[in-house]
């Protein structure tokens, strides 16, 4: 495709494919699904936080009217988990129960009624053993192992990683600080609860449909789990009722109803209830964070020393990676010349922690940012200059080894500083008000699979029907991020057709070719990259037999809304149909495959994976606040927010992406949290667990970046989780920034400002947050070099 | 206990012999297999199970169907009229109010109730009136858009 092609459908704020669907009700989710015969199934689940289970007894409910069938962990012995390293999961516990809510047995019904009767009827003995709720309860009793394969006592994790040599980093700061912060976990609260079908035909072979962002890993672990060849196993991802981050583990419910399908020979239902989702969670890791940053007099950052402690819960999850990216994408916004990042996450008698929106980096960002304004303060810099004066080189390498393509910021936090009128307001508002800026950085995909493999992360395959249809198949799930729309869109703008001709086929590893899944912000960039890799081909054939037929040589022609037709002359043409049908009879069956794979990249070090990706996002916000000084309430009155996204392939959705990114950031920042009281959830329920409504949701002013990134499709870098970074730390400057008080955790409840302001009234701190880390011995660093074309000149 | 239950839904009469126990958004869902009214908590908390009711959005996951046998009730499906789109569906299309789409359905008829009690509401009535349909993707910017642009539209 020539350089200087006008873009007809990439750019433009099109609607999404399957809006239409979602706005008149039609859309299929997983609950929608009702086959003949089904059943319905229930789990039962653990009371306990922690309990060795010493038998489990289904005959009693078998009895039961309507039951069907009923297994335990006995029927479901092999462990798995989506981490290679952390396959600690059981469909049903076998021996033990680790958190209040973890599945035990399960029973299949006639109707949900009956199911949900004979739960009540399963005998279940349990000897409980002490509860771990805490990074310190787990430590102290290390002798009480929730996970025998643990590193050590409760530890799940250690991480120590030095690029260049910190301590020659500080002795040349003119400015050290330590700072130590606590970010609350939280939970993604989609409102689609899970829901998952099973159906076992006579042939012999499985389908699942189940709401599941990756159901590429979901495929893999049922033909694990269930021992059954993955070629008679088929999963289909249902559209997403809402995911970010939570649908994408394999799930026990998910195994559960598959098993229970293959015993009675008939479709199995289940949908979780919200307090289920509540303890099905992989939700935000608590994280408790020491900073240590030293700074010249000019503000240039010298050295960092990050250390982060998780609190993982029950199950590995993804949290080996969550580890890592709490002390991955520090280096990527502001260059840090001597990097040290030591993090350990442990197991708690918890629901098991994973990736949230994200992933990992919220809660360091929210460190780094806060502090960096408490630097611009201590060296009477503005926090404006601070940022802009020391960002990160296009085309450069960070000290950790990952690769900048381009970087948008200056421009971010130029465009949010000047529609909030930073400079003019701030230090002029009235009492109460404030203003706090922040930024942050996120990664548009895993650089590296899950699981080792040299296979492409992402494929589509593309057939044209002789009437003009163009179908295109792709493993990814569209979870309301429109990402079938942007395979649509793609598809179009290549072959020159009209959106409404392309029809998408996803998610489905009967019929799509792989995609790894909607997480870790990859799918625009690589499903995109595969799309153009699929279009391209076909484009050439149908421009090529058109020519033929036009007698023009086919660098003459283009295909633009349905036609092909020669750029000089558009009276020569053809439509798109008798095109295609000549490049049949040509050719033969037009179809064509394309894939991607991203480039190798990374440092020689262990660990080195995470926080590679082909390019980064980046993001900058202000947010503007007014708090009451005597009760410390305050509200969010403006969220402005700038963001690089490369090329916004639709700018309608990528708004729509910052706007619901910088509302789960202020859910975050102001009042969610995922708390428990002896040994039990507090708050499994949407009432209780407190989340933003359309009164607490203020104004959201976005601004788009584009850089035209290399590696992206058009240009394109990620949307869906970046934006989301900043939000928390802007909230917490403009706090600072109105009353003067700190508060140096996550959620900024009015309770804490109300404290701090009272501390602060007696003449204390006028700080809130922790003062202490638990005593955990990092193991010596492994000591990587820092790629010498990093270092400031 | 089962029950003859006599339903006015989306215009259409229909008789059902089902539990009296069963809630409206199960009786619509599972009996009337209108699946558009979506399940989000089932206990009035997010609603995401939102119908009209005489017009006025109530949670179907709160309402017995016994109970209210000659009321008429609208759920999503009912929406279009003779195969048009209502503005509102239309509007949320176009500005991308839907992102997955799951809480779609009741903020839908939330608004309708909306404007057609207030034509012409100003942001803070629209924030006000969809206060209690909880939306995790879109941090309700562009819904409100759309319910504004509807609004402009249908008075036109």
């Amino acid at each position: 495709m020539p350089e200087d092609h006008e873009l007809k459908i990439i750019g433009k704020p099109l609607s999404k494919v399957d809006a239409m669907g979602k706005v008149t009700g039609e859309t299929k989710f997983a609950d929608d699904i009702s086959l003949p015969r089904m059943l319905y199934c229930k789990i039962l689940r653990s009371p306990y936080p922690h309990a060795k289970i010493n038998s489990v007894d289904t005959a009693p409910a078998l009895k039961q009217p309507g039951v069907v069938a009923a297994i335990t962990g006995l029927d479901l012995p092999i462990k798995y988990g989506i981490l290679p390293v952390s396959q600690d999961e059981e469909a049903l516990c076998v021996d033990k129960v680790r958190f209040a809510g973890d599945p035990v047995a399960a029973v299949a019904a006639l109707d949900e009624e009956s199911a949900e009767a004979a739960l009540e009827e399963i005998i279940a003995d349990y000897d409980p053993l002490p509860a771990m709720m805490s990074i310190e309860e787990a430590l102290d009793q290390e002798e009480v192992q929730i996970h025998q394969y643990a590193e050590k006592g409760n530890i799940h994790k250690l991480v120590s990683l030095e690029f260049g040599d910190v301590s020659q980093g500080f002795y040349e700061a003119d400015h050290v600080r330590e700072d130590i912060y606590y970010y609350e976990g939280n939970t993604h609260l989609p409102i689609e609860q899970h829901s998952a079908v099973a159906q076992y035909g006579a042939d012999g072979r499985l389908t699942l449909w189940s709401s599941t962002q990756t159901p590429h890993y979901v495929h893999r672990t049922l033909s694990k789990v269930l021992e059954m060849p993955a070629s008679r196993i088929r999963v289909v991802a249902t559209p997403v009722g809402g995911g970010f981050g939570g649908k994408s583990d394999p799930l026990s419910h998910e195994i559960v109803v598959c098993k229970l399908a293959m015993l009675t020979g008939r479709p199995v239902k289940i949908t979780l209830t919200r307090e289920e989702v509540f303890y099905t969670h992989r939700g935000r890791h608590p994280v408790l964070m020491w900073i240590k940053t030293g700074m010249r007099n000019d503000g240039s950052i010298t050295a960092m020393h990050f250390r982060s402690y998780l609190d993982g819960g029950a199950y590995g999850s993804y949290g080996v990676a969550t580890t890592y990216y709490t002390g991955a994408l520090q280096t990527v916004t502001y260059p840090i010349p001597h990097y040290k990042f030591e993090g350990v996450r442990v197991f708690t008698n918890k629901p098991p922690c994973g990736p949230k929106r994200g992933h990992g980096t919220p809660q360091p960002r929210f460190a780094v940012e806060t502090q960096l304004d408490k630097f611009a303060e201590d060296l009477g810099i503005d926090p404006v200059d601070l940022r802009l004066k020391h960002l990160v080189s296009p085309g450069s390498l960070t000290a950790n080894h990952l690769k900048i393509t381009t970087i948008g910021l200056r421009e971010c936090i130029e465009k949010v500083v000047r529609a909030s009128e930073f400079h003019e307001r701030r230090g002029n508002m009235p009492a109460g008000k404030g203003l706090g800026l922040a930024c942050g950085s996120y990664l548009s995909g895993a650089g590296l699979p899950i699981y080792w493999n040299k296979m492409p992360h992402s494929g589509v395959q593309i057939k044209i029907d002789r009437g003009g249809g163009v179908t295109a198949f792709c493993g990814s799930i569209d979870i309301g991020q429109g990402s079938d729309s942007v395979l649509a869109y793609i598809i179009a703008e290549e072959l020159g057709v009209n959106v409404e001709d392309v029809i998408v086929v996803t998610a489905d590893t009967d019929l799509t070719p792989v995609d790894l899944g909607s997480y870790s912000s990859r799918v625009t960039l690589m499903t995109g990259n595969a799309a153009i890799a699929a279009a391209r081909p076909l484009r050439e054939k149908i421009l090529s037999a058109a020519a033929e037929a036009l007698e023009l040589p086919a660098e003459a022609l283009t295909i633009e809304s349905g036609r092909v037709f020669c750029i000089d002359d558009v009276r020569r043409s053809l439509t798109f149909v008798e095109a295609v049908q000549l490049a049949e009879a040509r050719y033969g069956t037009l179809g064509s495959v394309g894939s991607y794979t991203p480039p190798k990249r990374g440092g020689r070090y262990k660990g080195s994976g995470v926080g590679l990706s082909p390019n980064y996002s980046y993001t900058a916000c202000v947010a503007e606040v007014t708090c009451d000084p005597q009760s410390g309430e305050y509200s969010v009155d403006k969220l402005w927010l700038a963001h690089d996204v490369g090329k916004a392939i639709n700018p309608l959705l990528v708004i729509g992406q910052v706007e619901g990114s910088a509302y789960m950031g202020l859910g975050e920042g102001m009042m969610e949290e995922q708390i428990f009281r002896r040994g039990l959830h507090k708050i499994p329920s949407m009432l209780d667990y407190k989340s933003p409504t359309a009164l607490d949701t203020p104004e959201i002013e976005t601004i788009l970046v584009e850089t035209i990134d290399p590696e992206g499709p058009y240009g394109a870098k990620e949307a869906g989780q970046g934006p989301l970074l900043p939000v928390m730390p802007a909230i917490a400057n403009a706090i600072y920034n109105a009353v003067g008080v700190r508060i140096d955790e996550v959620p900024i409840t009015p309770e804490k400002v109300y404290k701090a302001l009272r501390e602060k009234d007696r003449g204390g701190s006028s700080r809130i947050g922790p003062n202490r880390i638990p005593p955990v011995e990092f193991p010596d660093p492994i000591r990587v070099e820092t790629p010498k074309e990093s270092l400031p000149a | 206990m089962k029950q003859l239950i006599r339903l006015r839904v989306n215009g259409e009469t229909h008789e059902l012999w089902t539990p009296i126990h069963k809630t409206l958004l199960e009786v619509l869902r599972e009996d009337l297999h209108l699946t558009g009214t979506k399940h989000g908590c089932e206990l009035g908390e997010c609603g995401a199970c939102a119908v009209l009711m005489a017009g006025k959005p109530v949670l179907s996951c709160l309402i017995l169907p016994v109970e209210h046998q000659d009321e008429e009730i609208l759920t999503v499906e009912g929406m279009a009229t003779s195969g048009q789109p209502h503005p509102l569906q239309t509007a949320f299309a176009e500005l991308g109010a839907a992102q997955c789409g799951y809480c779609t359905p009741g903020v839908l008829v939330t608004a309708m109730a909306l404007l057609s009690e207030n034509p012409n509401p100003s942001r803070q009535d629209i924030r006000g009136a969809l206060a209690g349909n909880l939306c995790r993707c879109t941090g309700y910017s562009k819904i409100i858009e759309a319910v504004e642009l509807a609004a402009v539209r249908m008075n036109d």
